[in-house]
């Protein structure tokens, strides 16, 4: 019995003593340096490869801190001189993704995204980068906002294989083009010329243009990828930050290729089959006549 | 007859709120200074929306009232109440005539929040949050409305980049006891219990002010805000 109580003595002061120190340490004066927070280990998984943020550390100081900046905030020295801005990664908001709007990217959008460099900015394709390390800068970048660690990645949008170019299609395409009024900003031409081109400003306030699809002979100049597929994703996921919204609610999946294929007609210097199409059609895209019962009746019957 | 007690207790309670939240605290919201002077919009590049206005519209950035009162204030309890759950009833967010109604809408977090297009041209909703997430999505005319709800107590300025004399606000709180102030500048939040509030008055884009009130008991609390406003 008296060793019990002894014991119980012990723990008991014991735990009075765990108490008294904890609350000292509460409440102790708050000076001197802190310690540096403990950094935020992120992984990023492209296909095989697993990158790990404590392993870009190094590359991120050498190539990516002079605009995006030590806090990753788009604030680095360079920020000032550049338009557009570099990319704040503490807001977590990306352009080119395949998810939703609203969600975070995959980590393989980040990837493609390093990869690819942005046109008309000052972001370059880092092919210079090995793989692993680009996939090492893209579990960095998920340091940079506790979203990364809250949620997970959006779901890429399902793209169904694409149909067959037709004159149908491409002229489907502009149809849906003038409907869902895409021409208030790209221009009823597609050079970005529309009537509230002029006003346009991102998420920070900074101006911005609606792409030009008629300038330039190629398709380098497309921000988030150039096949056909990555002309599908940006319209429907939207270019988060900017102006241009996601048309994932309104456009049904093979509109959308419809769509595709009638924008690559605005690219009028470029060599593809959407303008060999066209072209074999006598360079005219005919009227489209919907035949679903969502479109108005025509008073006169069309032909 | 010990049964029927409870059920007049119960009667009570449903028949005469006042009696068991008593307290309301209300008052006015004015401003000193010179408000910045709103501009008239130009909306001939939308037919469609000009024509379903017979004067132009005003911006909505500063909306006054007689008597120095000011407009699109949110009053609301920002310490005090318990963080009561969302209503199970959307709020709802109408574009008409290009303009958003109504300029300023409060919600409670995880609230929904319906987005109605009631246009006949497209529209794009544009959210700029920052602490929730943003997004942006397009709405052409005759489409269903756009369900959302927010997770976190936020000041979300909303866009349309189409169309951009366009501009609102969603005011997400992580209470049920707001009210906005019209054109006279009063507000009123009843059916408060007893304790010890904080209330805040929020304008656009970012001013703030905080009082503090304690209800003791069936009674109305008089409380006015005054906003310094500049022309500029």
């Amino acid at each position: 019995m008296r060793d019990t109580n002894k014991i119980r003595f012990f723990l008991a002061t014991l735990g009075f003593a765990a108490a008294v120190s904890f609350a000292v340490a509460q409440d102790a004066p708050d000076v001197g340096p802190h310690p540096p927070a403990p950094p935020v280990l992120m992984e990023s998984h492209i296909g095989h490869l697993v990158g790990h943020s404590q392993d870009a550390k190094t590359d991120y100081r050498r190539y990516c801190v002079g605009c995006h900046g030590e806090l990753g905030d788009g604030n680095g020295e360079n920020a000032v001189w550049l338009d557009p801005k570099p990319r704040n990664f503490t807001l977590a908001t990306f352009k080119c993704r395949s998810t939703l709007t609203g969600t975070l990217p995959t980590d393989e959008d980040l990837y493609n995204s390093i990869g690819r460099g942005f046109t008309n900015s000052n972001m370059p394709i880092w092919n210079t980068l090995s793989n692993q390390q680009r996939a090492d800068l893209v579990a960095m970048i998920k340091t940079f906002s506790p979203r990364w660690q809250k949620e997970k990645a959006g779901d890429p949008i399902k793209i169904p294989a694409e149909p067959p170019v037709t004159i149908e299609s491409i002229a489907h395409g502009k149809a849906l083009f003038t409907k869902l009024e895409c021409w208030k900003c790209h221009g009823p031409q597609g050079k970005g010329d529309g009537p509230s081109a002029a006003t346009l400003t991102d998420s920070q306030d900074q101006p911005i243009r609606p792409y030009n699809f008629a300038a330039g002979k190629d398709d380098s100049r497309f921000k988030c990828g150039s096949t056909n597929q990555d002309i599908y994703k940006i319209f429907m996921t939207g270019v988060d930050g900017t102006p241009m919204p996601s048309f994932a609610d309104t456009i049904q999946p093979n509109d959308a290729w419809d769509l595709v294929h009638f924008l690559r007609t605005l690219q009028v210097h470029r060599h593809g089959k959407e303008n060999d199409v066209l072209k074999a059609a006598g360079g005219k895209i005919p009227d489209y006549h919907d035949k679903s019962s969502d479109a108005p009746a025509q008073p006169n019957g069309g032909n | 007859m010990r049964s029927s007690k409870p059920c007049i207790a119960v009667l009570t309670a449903l028949l005469s709120p006042a009696l068991m939240f008593g307290g309301t605290i209300s008052g006015k919201v004015t401003y000193t200074g010179t408000p910045a002077k709103q501009k008239p919009i130009d909306m001939s590049k939308e037919p469609s929306c000009a024509k379903q206005h017979a004067t132009p519209v005003m911006t909505e950035g500063v909306v006054t009232g007689a008597n120095n009162a000011l407009a699109n204030v949110v009053v609301y309890i920002s310490a005090g109440a318990d963080d009561a759950n969302a209503p199970a009833q959307a709020v709802t967010f109408t574009q008409k005539g290009c303009q958003y109604g109504p300029h300023v809408l409060p919600m409670h977090t995880g609230q929904e929040l319906d987005v109605v297009n009631d246009d006949q041209t497209s529209h794009n909703i544009h959210p700029l949050a920052k602490v929730n997430r943003e997004w942006n999505k397009s709405q052409p005319p005759g489409t269903p409305p756009i369900k959302d709800k927010w997770d976190q107590p936020e000041f979300i300025e909303v866009k349309c980049n189409i169309h951009p004399w366009m501009h609102g606000w969603f005011v997400v709180l992580k209470t049920n006891h707001y009210a906005v102030t019209g054109d006279n500048g009063s507000f009123t939040l009843p059916n408060l219990p007893p304790g010890k509030y904080t209330v805040t008055a929020w304008h656009e884009p970012d001013a703030k002010q905080t009082q503090e009130v304690t209800i003791t008991g069936n009674e109305t609390k008089s409380l006015d805000f005054s906003f310094a406003l500049k022309p500029y």
